[in-house]
């Protein structure tokens, strides 16, 4: 077995940073009062718990009293969309949902439970080429029974920056909500929910160097609708069940990190990307980057089509080579169906099938995409020279390239 | 690894046997796989005398399972007769592979399925009747 690992599923979740680990650590065995307790002990994990709130809620230019911390990013997609339509729907506003194709499955498949379940209706919204909602399209969908509008703030699968200013802004002007998902973006790009004109977003601090199983939802002051965790007090009696005090506490200080070190890990990754991205298109011929470019793009997404290839070979091949990677290919998913962002953007099933991901994150050095770039261009060629699409796609006078058999 | 795929699926998928292709094959054969887009093709050599399979290659496009389960398949029939040849089970290839995650089973109804394509185009060459192909799932 070899030893090398090279991690570039930065999306998928980061490891918990050595800070965030020695933050945390007290609050298991030594600081661990049930907040909701009376006596003196339990103050000191009611503290930690508002520290918490005050760092992610700075990070986002919130109150403290906005932040609302859940179980995940999908407990907090899962709220926020239940929540404020059923209250919408109750309160006579209406009850349409208007949201994008390209959602996490956390938004998709919640809102298809609302469609299906209770009656909600639901406009998805297409995307351009580069996975980018068009506002004409949004405008176009309102009606007079829209009430909140989804829209995620950078698309995990191929790193698309959504105009979320715009979209903000269009929405405040027509008194509709606007919850958007930041579980990825949060962790690359500065938000500023006041600015944006944001009403609802969702976090999850595993993807930025904090633990699993802890999330938060910014509901903006004074929004009020129903409940998702039903039980107990907690979170100003809005979201019940004890807290995860080492969790909320990870979550904070891996908030506070990621925005001091915001300015200098943003354009060190985004150069990293591109040295990968030129690097590919370099060397493997036909291949095709799915997503938007530059600026437009999370500084830490890589998404490339490889036609005439699955990508769960690749994946294993790769594998073998000490490399995590991801593919949204039909084979690898438990459905079989190929990955439903890469369809929006208009890929065929084959270029969908031949995808692969790469993420990059705090970590990543130089010398990991030297290496990925020594072994990708011989497992594309290789696994292409066993595959007759390739071999029908020469015959079709694709120029083979330079490495290929 | 996320799927558990035996060693042997492993030692198959990262070097497979008998990969490319036949000039001048005696049948051919593909099949596609309805559930997920994938494409399997075999090439045949057979002695025409003996009816033995004396040659075989394929090209896959698909996932670790479809690749290991082609280059077994392949394995599975050289050296036999026609006859052997069309009795191979994708079960048989999934058996032989140490078994196949469930929701793997059905790249295996490829080689299956392919074998019988490329037996048939031979059959058919040689004023042999046509066996109908049977389409299955698992
Ligand atoms: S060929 Fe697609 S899952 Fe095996």
């Amino acid at each position: 077995m070899l030893n090398k690992q090279v991690y570039l599923d930065y999306t998928a979740t980061t490891p918990v940073s050595p800070e965030v680990l020695e933050a945390m650590l007290p609050y298991f065995s030594e600081i661990y009062g049930n907040p909701s307790s009376v006596y003196s002990f339990s103050q000191k994990s009611r503290d930690a718990i508002e520290k918490a709130r005050s760092q992610v809620a700075k990070a986002l230019n919130a109150d403290a009293n906005e932040i609302y911390f859940t179980s995940s990013g999908t407990e907090a997609d899962n709220w926020a969309l239940k929540g404020v339509l059923e209250r919408m729907r109750k309160a006579g506003k209406g009850d349409h949902l208007i949201t994008t194709k390209i959602e996490h499955h956390a938004i998709l498949h919640t809102a298809n439970y609302l469609e299906k379940i209770n009656n909600f209706k639901v406009t998805y919204l297409p995307v351009d080429e580069y996975g980018r909602v068009r506002l004409e399209d949004l405008k176009n969908a309102v009606t007079d029974k829209t009430v909140l509008v989804s829209i995620m703030f950078a698309n995990n699968e191929v790193g698309t920056i959504e105009p979320v200013k715009e979209i903000g802004a269009f929405c405040r002007e027509n008194k509709i909500l606007f919850h958007t998902d930041a579980v990825q973006a949060a962790a690359h790009l500065d938000i500023d929910v006041k600015d944006l004109n944001i009403d609802l977003l969702s976090m999850s601090a595993h993807k930025m160097y904090g633990p699993k199983g802890i999330g938060a939802l910014y509901i903006k002051s004074p929004l009020k609708f129903e409940n998702f965790m039903h039980g107990g007090a907690q979170e100003r009696g809005r979201r019940a069940s004890t807290e995860n005090i080492a969790g909320i506490v990870g979550f904070g200080a891996a908030m506070e990190i990621l925005k001091s070190r915001l300015s200098e890990d943003r354009p060190r990754i985004a150069k990293l990307r591109d040295k990968l991205i030129k690097g590919i298109l370099n060397k493997i011929p036909h291949a095709k980057l799915n997503g938007a470019l530059g600026d437009e793009r999370l500084p830490n997404n890589v998404n490339f089509s490889f036609i005439g290839v699955e990508g769960e070979t690749l994946l294993l091949d790769l594998d073998m080579k000490g490399i995590c990677a991801s593919t949204g290919s039909a084979c690898s998913s438990e459905s079989l169906d190929p990955s439903h962002v890469l369809l929006a953007l208009g890929l065929s099933h084959e270029m969908a099938h031949g995808s692969l991901r790469f993420t990059l994150g705090r970590y990543s050095t130089e010398d990991d995409i030297d290496y990925l770039l020594s072994v990708l261009p011989d497992i594309v060629a290789r696994r292409r020279a066993m595959s007759p699409l390739w071999e029908d796609y020469l015959k079709q006078g694709a120029d083979p390239g330079p490495i290929s058999k | 690894m996320a799927l558990n795929y035996s060693e042997k699926v492993m030692d198959h998928f990262a070097n497979p046997r008998n990969v490319g292709e036949i000039e001048n094959p005696d049948g051919v054969g593909e099949a596609g796989n309805p559930k997920c887009g994938d494409i399997m093709k075999i090439y045949l050599k057979v002695n025409d005398e003996t009816q033995i399979i004396e040659d075989v290659k394929f090209k896959t496009f698909g996932c670790a399972s479809a690749i290991a389960s082609s280059s077994m398949a392949t394995e599975l029939i050289k050296g036999k007769s026609i006859q052997e040849a069309w009795d191979l089970t994708n079960s048989a290839v999934a058996e032989a592979l140490d078994g196949l995650p469930p929701i793997k089973m059905h790249c295996s109804v490829l080689a299956e399925e392919a074998i019988h394509e490329a037996l048939n185009d031979y059959r058919a060459k040689h004023g042999m009747e046509i066996i109908p192909v049977e389409h299955h799932e698992e």
